[in-house]
């Protein structure tokens, strides 16, 4: 500290400081892509353990016998599901009474903001079946759920067979200690977020939904299966949930666990884990599951019906089977002992699981980054030496005067009204955007609305300045700028707390940005990239890069289509289970890219 | 108040030959078995001892004979007037079960009125509590000022006496406690014939505790030793309710008997009982359309329970002839048919709504099934003190329209010293469900006050809904005719109503919780941070510095001075 409080010293530190700012912002930047792509790397990730004591000692053996009965539960229940044209909830009432449970229903429905093409639907309406399995000597205080969502077509009919199998074989045992709940949901997450709004009596969204009838207490955590064809070649976890959340650690390697038990293969991201981590191929095979997760983290979409639990912290995941060429298969009495397995361990549970990460990527499934592992990153790329260069070249031009800073106080003083305008302006551009104009009753006129008033804003500049009064200043620009870069830091530093990935994939764009624009630069060329590097821009390269990612690459227009589609979806989970990544994007991240928007036009 | 406890005179038999002998000691025992809509089978033992004596006069009581000491001993050191404690692992499920003869909470609950000789009513309820602790092998001795209260309304006495003066009354419950073996063997030494002979034989605990219900309760009380009500006796009676599980035995064979239930038959009756019988409850069941007993007996008997006539084939222990050849009973129960789910006349629900540690809502329901007749509730709601309640926020609605309650008596809590008492009386209109809401902050406690499993959850007891439930005959209050047991326990004044006291789920509510692996990190982290960097940054940008001349010396100083005095500027 020395070194700062000897002015001469400091003024040569500060001097270098500036005189090196463009290296240095470079090679941080440099610094942080490099470090998150080294997060991939397997010998500097962590393996993965079990941290709950009272999941990992406790030996269980798995007993479950019925799976081909399960299978022919399934087939009934898609008989019925094709007689009653829906969810047939006379049938499934019928048949978890049969296996003892305690069943109610639950009716809801929602209309939607604008139709949803993706899915077909406007106006929903539907019935949830849930029957919960009452714990001997257990006073209803606590619960796990297993849901099966009842997807129309020939989907899902074994997920919901073998619920009934696990529900029949399960009530037959005597050591439960937690009410478990069977839940049979309509309309996938729609449906599930009717439950769940009625079994904790909220209402976020503005659903209507009969109130529940009976309830098991506290839910402690939930399983969601999604299973497709008689046998599987292997299951896939998905743990990304809404607002890019995560359910703790524990639960991946619980499940983890039980597949290297019972010998099924299992993947995340659809990804089969690799040995050969130190081939090009291995590193690059996990750099994709870690930038596939990272991707679907940031879209803060919950791409499972586990997604919607994690709000109520309920820790939850969604297990789904996948039937591919391969040669080894499992069948369902394989995933019944898998699902058996996690489940009396789940049930042995003392506390919620809190023993391990909730903030972490997964490279594989048996590695883990955790978050101190992954915040340098962020920290790296954020470290905007500009902000401090700015300072002191609005600080230093009267240097002659006894006290500096209190004379930069009053040179900046008339630039208050300069800055604060744009900063209004573009924030006032960023309501409009959110603000849902939905008497368009079409999800294309609604992307395009959208769309349409995010470009208009990219004329704003001149209007930011017809509306002051003379020319902008050069200390006017640097204010600005200053402001625009602390508040980005500020914001993007804030994202990437609650949802690392998202503040990630903003700062890589937004930072290189907010390090070159100054209104010197050649106009033409930087608007160009000032352009490719706005919030929307980045959207639809990843949208091309995640379709490559999954290898499942897309033309130039179906990626548009999926582009457009991506808006609008945004815009939907915003509304029906209250997803904050469109309005953080329309709100503040938008409006700040425009204030740099802004300094390129500056006069 | 609405509902009263009128005083309670249960007479009982007393056979010629005991009476002679000890005119004040009394045995019954009797066991009743209620086959359940669900086709769960309900098991309810009864053991009542009465003994003509006052513990409260001057001399001492030395001579025990079937009353047990130990708890003599309490009653007359504690000068107790009433006292009720259960003991239940599980909860009792209404909507299939129908109403229990004897409700209790999940968890230990204990209730004690006290003599109104007593001057420091919480000291020695202090002191009982920890000696009813060492007693049942409970963890009695948690019970303190934090989770005492007292009701104001809700539990008035059951046995004769006309205090009303709540003073003299501590309720509290601990829904945590966790009920075992441990338990059971020392209710069970209570008994005069402890578990040798008698239906206590069938008190196996390897199979009471492999049951979907558990609950165990010790009563004592004075009541009237005859009609006229001239003397009183004290009465002691402990109940054990179990439900087996249709399901768990699994073979899909739907069939019970006493040796499949508690893996003994019964060979002879407790041969210091004046009475012990065994009831079956076959009003559902008139012309063994649903299940068949057996062995068949001609006996039948007719009683008022919750309301309701039943009839009850009865099994005399006493009588040789019951145990016929093989000198043992074991009775069967084989299912035919079973039947839908029934509605309770009122039925309890108690949740918490929202999401996120900082608030929360809690609800509670309260169901009235009856057609056409609407009937007044008692609430009582026990909160610890870490949910602070918004009672500003309480609201009371039924069929969507708000249902304000004839009488609130709210006690708010104070922090680490007392709950919540919330009791209030409401009208359930007829067909109906009554929503209780409010609202409540979590508090954030202080970090050595937290379990040892702090994200387990933290309970909230059961609230408590006592009622006058419109009957659907006429009840027997003919207290002098000799009664069953379990029909004899909440005294009955009028024809038309029944009491009947309903508890609520307990509650398990998440509080913020620190993570407890990280204060070290945390205090050696945030130190460093403040102390190092932030300080002194902060001590850089506040201070502005600027070169200072090292002071001069002496000669220059010296010099300076003869310059200024011949008028030249100065060094």
């Amino acid at each position: 500290m020395g070194l700062l409080s000897d002015p001469n010293r400091r003024r040569a530190l500060i001097s270098l400081l500036t005189r090196l700012n463009a290296p240095i912002c470079v090679v941080c930047y440099m610094a942080g892509v490099a470090w998150f792509m080294g997060l991939a790397f397997e010998p500097f990730t962590l393996r993965t353990y079990m941290s709950e004591n009272a999941m990992g000692s406790t030996m269980v053996e798995e007993r479950f016998p019925a799976g081909e009965r399960a299978l022919a539960t399934g087939r009934e229940f898609s008989a019925h599901k094709k007689k009653v044209g829906g969810m047939p909830v006379d049938w499934l009432v019928k048949t978890m009474q049969a296996r003892g449970l305690e069943v109610f229903t639950q009716r809801f429905s929602r209309t939607l903001p604008f139709p949803d093409e993706n899915k077909e639907r406007y106006l929903v309406k539907g019935t949830n079946v849930y029957g919960i399995l009452r714990a001997p000597r257990a006073p209803r205080t606590e619960a796990l759920v297993l849901s099966a969502p009842c997807t129309p077509g020939d989907n899902n009919n074994q997920a919901v067979g073998l619920l009934l199998g696990l529900a029949q074989y399960f009530r037959n045992q005597v050591y439960w200690a937690k009410d478990i709940i069977f839940l049979v949901n309509e309309h996938d997450l729609i449906g599930m977020q009717a439950w769940l709004e009625g079994y904790h009596h909220t209402n976020t969204t503005g659903m209507d939904w009969s109130p529940l009838q009976g309830r098991g207490g506290s839910i402690q955590a939930a399983l969601s299966l999604e299973l497709s064809s008689d046998v599987i070649t292997s299951l896939d976890l998905v743990l990304e949930g809404l607002n890019g959340q995560l359910p703790n650690l524990d639960l991946a390697n619980l499940f983890y666990a039980f597949c290297q038990k019972i010998g099924v293969l299992c993947t995340i991201q659809g990804k089969l884990q690799r040995n050969d981590w130190d081939s090009v191929s291995g590193y690059s095979h996990s750099v994709q599951t870690m930038m596939l997760m990272v991707m679907k983290q940031a879209s803060g979409r919950p791409w499972g019906d586990h997604g919607l639990f994690l709000r109520y912290h309920i820790e939850a995941a969604t297990i789904k089977g996948i039937n591919s060429f391969r040669q080894y298969k499992s069948d369902t009495t394989t995933i019944g002992r898998l699902l058996e397995g996690m489940y009396r361990k789940l049930n042995n549970l003392l506390e919620r699981l809190h023993q391990s990460y909730f903030f972490y990527l997964m490279p594989s499934l048996s590695h883990f980054v955790s978050i101190g592992y992954y915040m340098p990153v962020i920290d790296y790329i954020l470290l905007l030496i500009c902000a401090l260069d700015l300072w002191v070249q609005l600080a230093t031009p009267p240097p002659r005067t006894e006290d500096g800073v209190a004379d930069t106080e009053q040179m900046s003083s008339p630039g208050v009204l300069s800055v604060l305008t744009p900063l209004v302006i573009s924030h006032l551009t960023g309501v409009e955007v959110a603000v849902e104009h939905f008497p368009v009753s079409e999800t294309e006129a609604v992307v395009l609305t959208a769309i349409a008033i995010y470009t208009a804003g990219l004329a704003l500049p001149h209007n930011t300045h017809r509306l002051l009064s003379g020319e902008g200043t050069e200390q006017g620009w640097k204010v600005l700028k200053l402001v625009a870069v602390l508040y980005l830091a500020v914001l993007l530093g804030c994202t990437a707390l609650i949802n690392f990935s998202l503040g990630f994939i903003l700062a890589l764009t937004l930072v290189p940005v907010a390090a070159f624009v100054t209104p010197h630069v050649p106009k033409i060329l930087s608007a160009f990239i000032l352009v490719i590097l706005s919030p929307a821009c980045t959207l639809l390269f990843s949208v091309f890069f995640f379709q490559e990612l999954q290898e499942m690459p897309v033309s130039f227009i179906d990626g548009w289509m999926l582009f457009l589609s991506v808006i609008s979806q945004g815009i939907l989970d915003h509304s029906l289970y209250g997803s904050l990544v469109y309005p953080l994007i329309a709100l503040l991240v938008y409006p700040c890219w425009l204030l740099f928007w802004n300094i390129l036009f500056w006069k | 108040m609405a509902i009263t406890m009128p005083l309670s005179s249960i007479i009982h038999k007393q056979p010629q030959k005991q009476r002679d002998k000890w005119p004040s000691n009394d045995f019954q025992e009797e066991l009743v078995i209620r086959p359940l809509h669900s086709g769960d089978i309900y098991a309810s033992f009864q053991f009542r001892t009465l003994w003509e004596t006052d513990f409260m006069r001057g001399n001492k009581v030395s001579h025990y004979r079937l009353f047990p000491k130990s708890l003599g001993q309490v009653i007359s050191k504690f000068s107790v007037r009433e006292l009720h404690i259960s003991f239940t692992q599980g909860y009792w499920r209404t909507m299939q079960w129908g109403q229990p003869f004897l409700p209790s909470p999940p968890g230990a609950e204990l209730w004690v009125w006290f003599q109104d000789s007593v001057t420091d009513v919480d000291g020695t309820w202090k002191e009982l509590t920890n000696v009813l602790s060492g007693i049942f092998c409970a963890s009695l001795n948690f019970i303190d000022s934090t989770n005492t209260v007292q009701p104001s309304a809700s539990f008035k006495p059951l046995g004769i006496g006309n205090v009303t003066d709540h003073s003299f009354l501590r309720y509290a419950t601990l829904p945590r406690e966790i009920v075992c073996t441990e338990n059971l063997t020392p209710w069970k030494k209570l008994l005069p014939c402890g578990s040798k002979a008698g239906l206590a034989v069938l008190l196996k605990s390897e199979k009471l505790f492999h049951s979907s219900f558990h609950s165990q309760a010790v009563h004592i009380r004075p009541v009237c030793q005859d009609w006229q009500c001239k003397t009183t006796s004290w009465e002691l009676r402990q109940t054990l309710n179990v439900v087996f599980d249709l399901h768990t035995p699994g073979q899909g064979k739907r069939e019970w008997s006493l040796f499949k239930m508690f893996s003994r038959t019964l060979t002879e009756a407790c041969p210091l009982a004046s009475s012990s019988k065994i009831y079956i409850d076959i009003t559902d069941n008139p012309q063994g359309e649903q299940f068949e007993v057996s062995p068949a007996t001609p006996l039948l008997s007719q009683a008022m329970v919750l309301g309701d006539r039943r009839t009850f084939s009865v099994y005399d222990l006493t009588q040789q002839i019951t145990f016929g050849t093989v000198r043992s009973l074991n009775l069967l129960i084989r299912w035919k048919s079973s039947e839908d789910m029934l509605r309770p006349l009122l039925h309890g629900e108690r949740y918490v709504a929202g999401y996120g540690l900082q608030t929360g809502e809690i609800h509670t329901l309260m169901y009235n099934n009856h057609p056409y007749r609407s009937f007044p509730v008692l609430l009582l709601d026990s909160v610890p003190w870490y949910l602070r309640l918004y009672i500003h926020t309480l609201t009371v609605a039924s069929k969507g329209k708000d249902n304000k309650p004839s009488y609130i008596h709210y006690q708010p809590s104070k922090d680490r010293v007392r709950p919540h008492l919330l009791e209030m009386l409401v009208q359930l209109p007829p067909n109906s469900v009554t929503e209780v809401t409010v609202q409540f902050e979590r508090a954030l406690l202080k970090w050595t006050e937290y379990t040892p499993d702090p994200n387990h959850g933290f309970y909230v007891g059961s609230s408590v809904i006592s009622s006058l439930v419109p009957s659907i005959v006429a009840m027997d209050t003919n207290s002098t005719r000799e009664q069953p047991l379990f029909s004899s326990f909440f005294p009955c004044k009028e024809e038309s109503s029944y009491f009947v006291r309903v508890y609520t789920e307990p509650l398990l509510v998440n509080l913020p919780t620190p993570d407890f692996s990280m204060p070290y990190n945390v205090i050696c982290l945030t130190c460093t941070v403040v102390a190092v960097g932030y300080g002194s940054l902060y001590n850089l940008l506040t201070r502005s510095f600027q070169i200072d001349e090292p002071s001069p010396g002496l000669a220059k100083r010296i010099a300076n001075i003869i310059r200024k005095m011949r008028g030249v500027p100065p060094l």
